[in-house]
């Protein structure tokens, strides 16, 4: 088991390590900054000086070092456009993006598998039919154009949902969240729901796969043959088989799931980083860029590996096994 | 003083819209107050059918389609499903083949126990623990107290069905209905196993029906045997008279086939041929094409007839003088 | 010997096509891709006007609803954008884009990833293992997140999101074709060409390979829909393809600062092309999946 871990995180780390290096000689490879910053009647003088307080005049393989050893260090350098450091303004945005992700994976949990379990139980139905086309639609149409026809009859034609902004927040102090206050969630529905699509889509099939096999298994029937009530079977004797492997799916495309934020941001405006990172690939702001793409990374990564260990933890069955096939 | 249990006339067929095979026909027994019934027969006989027929646990589009099921006299086809649920477990209980399979891989032992107790009974959170001590006590499993949070691929397979067994006999029922509990098992735990339900079931005056293919196993603990083929009886009686005297060809070729302990490098005698398929059966008897006494007369279907009050066999031409069909 | 060595024959051409046909969806989502096939390749010479080339382009005729006529006389079909460019011309040159994007990079993908999965099935060993640890870490990235990362890098035009297409597509062809061609590998016919001595390349492009493709020909179809969806994604967060030669997506986008306002059609009417175009492409693949029944 110890073992098993600490493969993980060195795999983990690894990962990690490719991706910085990916991340930041791509980006360091477009456009060149210094012209955002030097006005037009700036001198050689004064561009070599914007180069010197770049940091850009070092051989890049400096520069990568000493970009490393400043992240390690909760120092992705200030964004070129708002003067800030990068890490703060990702921070500051961050827990809409993650509001909104949460709001997501909740909201496919909760339709998606009383949908899926349905589907799974009475897989001839004509509503597991329709539970099923609804699952391919919403796995196969683009978010963006769903969040557009939902925009356009909901905000547009018939009013009732904001389509701009989070709405009125509450501050926790350590937090701002709109969802405590009607109108926050009033705001938050329609973008949460977008986003939710794939992964509800993911949880339907999932639930209904995991029900249809675990129905017919011996102790399925055992359970059943003990007089256990059927709402206990399914609520818990059921339920609970199928829900390791949509939990692990669910982990596994959280970072997924904020990546896809990018695009729901972009249509609601909601202000998370997803926003931030087009705005910050408009005016071509490199260390904004790299500090949300390595946080991205980052939490995808970290998810994964605390979804990996989980998962060995929580699996009875694999417990002794040491990992998954 | 009514049986504990009685088929009358039971038949049990898989409906689809292409075809409708009758797995079960024209099944008649009777088990009475702390007797033990071997069901022997060949794979697909119909012999697990038959104790899911029972319990009324068949999964569609399999369905009981005609006959009844008395227990103590009442006809439980006819039980609403809340009804049936009271007694599954209360009244008949039920242990399967694969200890492997019949616990809940992801839910604790205790747990378990607790869920097929409170079925039936209410009872506090004390009372479940001592209950369930007790149950697996009684089964011979060493540190019940450790068991309970234990997960069943923690046990050896000898102690899950130890774990079943125990959950079989937590309300006392008048019937279990063992399918093949010791198959899976290797030869001295199944030796165990058996001693343990035959005292228990001695011990209470349990009704058991013991599932077999392996006439062996029930020479040796069975008060009564029923042979069936294809589906349905062909013979009935006490075990010893059956085993002496064979009536029906069959029966005998079972015997022949069984290996005599002590007695080896004698070449046993399997019957030729297999088992029709129940979509393919001959008219009259389904046996007459391995059967080395058929004749024409076995194209038409026999019916169990007594062979003397305690006997009876469905053959044209029955090993035993005055049986004729 | 020779009877043994050839691969079995999976039902004819003719038997499979008229199973696909006997399917009203099925027939009906061809009728429809043939049909925006057709639109998008013949766009420069269908189209009344070429969008891009500014001198046929009017300002003036910005924003007219569908149905409008033009100062010149002509008729904006399905009306314009804010630039004043004919939304049937734009779209149909959009249609162009979107599926030359879709195909190419779904090949190139299909290439790539046959090879992979092919030298894996038929090294094993070592090989094996590292080129499926390389599918396995490529498949746990979210495609989104991948596609992201590419393009910020590379920017803007047609070879880079075909190449960041090409590198989220690859993985599943790879896994896909490794495990049937490993099934395949381990059949009588092969195991005789190999008993002949046959070259490796011979039993790989002879035998094996012809054997994967209906399984290919399936994961194509679903990840072409895939790829469509996913650059009109890209395109509408405006991180595809520049602005000079726009997709179902980027129409889309350049639509979207006007939905508000009321006027849905530059918005909408490309949405619904691209509707049209992911769910035939996904009935068809559907439907080549059931006629097919590869192992997937
Ligand atoms: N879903 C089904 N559809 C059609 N026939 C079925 C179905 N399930 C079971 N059967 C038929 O019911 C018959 C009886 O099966 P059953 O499981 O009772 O056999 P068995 O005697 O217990 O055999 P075994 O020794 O292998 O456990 C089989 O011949 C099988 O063909
Ligand atoms: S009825 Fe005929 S075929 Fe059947 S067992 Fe008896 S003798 Fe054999
Ligand atoms: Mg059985």
């Amino acid at each position: 088991m110890a073992e098993y871990i600490t493969r993980r995180v060195l795999q983990a780390l690894l990962v990690l390590t490719v991706m910085t290096l990916l991340v930041f000689f791509g980006v360091n490879v477009i456009g060149n900054p210094v012209y955002i910053f030097a006005s037009s009647e700036c001198d050689q003088a004064c561009l070599t000086a914007i180069i010197k307080d770049l940091g850009l005049d070092q051989p890049i393989w400096r520069q990568y070092l000493t970009f490393v050893g400043n992240m390690l260090q909760g120092d992705m350098g200030k964004s070129f456009t708002h003067g800030v450091p990068a890490l703060h303004l990702i921070f500051e945005r961050l827990p809409a993006t993650l509001e909104l992700a949460f709001a997501a994976l909740v909201l496919a949990l909760v339709i998606g598998l009383p949908m899926g379990v349905y589907a799974g139980l009475r897989p001839e139905g004509i509503g597991a039919k329709l539970i099923m086309s609804f699952s391919m639609v919403a796995f196969s149409l683009p978010v963006f154009w769903i969040g557009i026809i939902m925009i356009l009859t909901f905000s547009v034609q018939l009013g009732w949902m904001p389509s701009v902004g989070r709405g009125d927040t509450v501050d926790l102090g350590f937090v701002e969240t709109s969802l405590l206050t009607l109108d926050g969630l009033h705001h938050l529905a329609m973008p949460a729901f977008t986003l939710s699509l794939i992964m509800m889509a993911m949880v339907i099939r999932l639930a209904r796969a995991g029900m249809r096999e675990v129905m017919f298994t011996d102790y399925i029937k055992f359970a059943r043959a003990n007089g256990v009530t059927e709402r206990r079977v399914l609520g818990v004797h059921a339920l609970k088989n199928i829900l390791i492997p949509i939990v692990t799916v669910l982990g596994m495309e959280f970072g997924g799931v904020i990546a896809f934020a990018v695009v729901i941001e972009s249509i609601f405006s909601w202000p998370g980083v997803g926003k931030m990172l087009i705005d910050a690939i408009a005016v071509l702001d490199r260390p904004l860029i790299v500090a949300y793409l390595i946080c991205v990374v980052f939490m995808f990564v970290t998810l994964n590996l605390l979804v990996d260990i989980l998962y060995s933890l929580l699996d009875p069955r694999i417990r002794l096994g040491g990992g998954r096939a | 003083m009514t049986a504990v249990l009685e088929l009358r006339g039971l038949q049990t067929s898989f409906v689809t819209p292409a075809a409708t095979i009758h797995a079960l026909r024209d099944l008649s027994l009777t088990v009475q107050r702390g007797e033990i019934l071997g069901l022997v027969g060949e794979s697909g006989s119909g012999k697990s059918l038959t104790g899911f027929s029972i319990n009324r646990l068949i999964s569609p589009p399999g369905r009981v389609t005609e006959g009844e099921v008395r227990l103590h006299g009442q006809n439980i086809l006819a039980l609403s499903e809340p009804e049936m649920r009271g007694l599954r477990g209360r009244k008949i209980a039920m242990i399967s083949q694969d200890p492997m399979m019949t616990l809940n891989p992801v839910l604790r032992i205790g747990t378990q126990i607790r869920d097929a107790l409170l079925a039936h009974e209410k009872l506090d959170k004390a009372e479940v623990r001592r209950r369930a001590i007790a149950a697996l006590d009684e089964v011979g499993i060493p540190a019940p107290e450790d068991r309970l949070s234990a997960y069943p691929h923690q046990l050896s397979g000898g102690m899950r069905q130890r774990v079943a067994i125990a959950i079989a006999l937590l309300h006392q029922p008048d019937l279990i209905i063992a399918d093949e509990p010791t198959t899976a098992l290797d030869v001295t735990i199944q030796g165990q196993i058996l001693a343990l339900v035959q005292r228990l079931c001695r011990d209470r005056g349990t009704a058991l029906i013991w599932i077999s293919h392996d006439l062996a196993v029930v020479a040796g603990l069975a008060d009564r045997v029923a042979v069936m083929y294809a589906g349905r009886i062909v013979e009935e009686g006490p075990v010893d008279d059956i085993l002496d005297a064979p009536a029906h060809p069959y029966t005998q070729g079972l015997i022949a086939s069984v290996p005599v302990p002590g007695q080896r490098g004698g070449r046993l005698q399997q019957i030729p041929g297999r088992m029709p398929l129940l979509t393919d059966l001959p008219p009259g008897c389904a046996f007459a094409p391995r059967c080395p006494r058929a004749t024409e007369a076995c194209a038409t279907m026999p019916a169990l007839t007594p062979v003397n009050s305690t006997r009876a066999v469905r053959c044209v031409h029955p090993l035993i003088k005055g049986a004729e069909a | 010997m020779s009877a043994v060595t050839t691969a079995p024959a999976a039902g004819s051409a003719r038997d499979l096509t008229r199973r696909f046909l006997s399917n009203p969806g099925a027939v009906i989502a061809l009728i429809v891709f043939v049909g925006f096939c057709i639109a998008g390749f013949g766009a420069p010479w269908i189209a009344p006007q070429n969008p891009y080339d500014l001198r046929q382009v009017d300002i003036l005729d910005s924003l007219m609803p569908p149905g409008s006529e033009s100062f010149t006389g002509m008729t904006y079909w399905l009306g314009t954008d804010g630039q004043g460019r004919d939304m049937l011309s734009a779209m149909l040159y959009g249609i162009r884009i979107s599926l030359v994007v879709g195909l190419a990079s779904g090949l190139l993908a299909l290439a790539i990833g046959a090879l992979v999965g092919l030298i894996a099935a038929y090294r094993r060993g070592w090989v094996d293992t590292v080129l499926m640890r390389i599918v396995d870490l490529q498949l746990s990235f979210p495609t989104i997140l991948v596609a992201l990362i590419l393009l910020v890098i590379l920017g803007r035009g047609v070879d880079k999101i075909i190449f960041a297409l090409v590198v989220v597509q690859w993985a599943y062809f790879a896994r896909t074709v490794r495990g049937v061609a490993l099934v395949e590998g381990a059949r009588d016919y092969v195991e005789a060409a190999r008993g002949l001595r046959l070259g490796g390349m011979r039993i790989l492009l002879g035998h094996i390979l012809p054997n994967c493709l209906p399984t290919m020909l399936v994961v194509a179809t679903m990840q072409m829909a895939m790829a469509i969806s996913l650059e009109a994604t890209l395109s509408f967060l405006g991180l595809g393809l520049p602005p000079t030669r726009p997709s179902l997506g980027l129409l889309i986008a350049n639509g979207f600062d006007y939905l508000q306002s009321g006027r849905y059609w530059i918005s909408v009417l490309p949405g619904l092309v691209l509707l049209a175009i992911i769910i035939s492409v996904n009935l068809l693949g559907d439907r080549l999946r059931d006629v097919l029944n590869p192992r997937l």
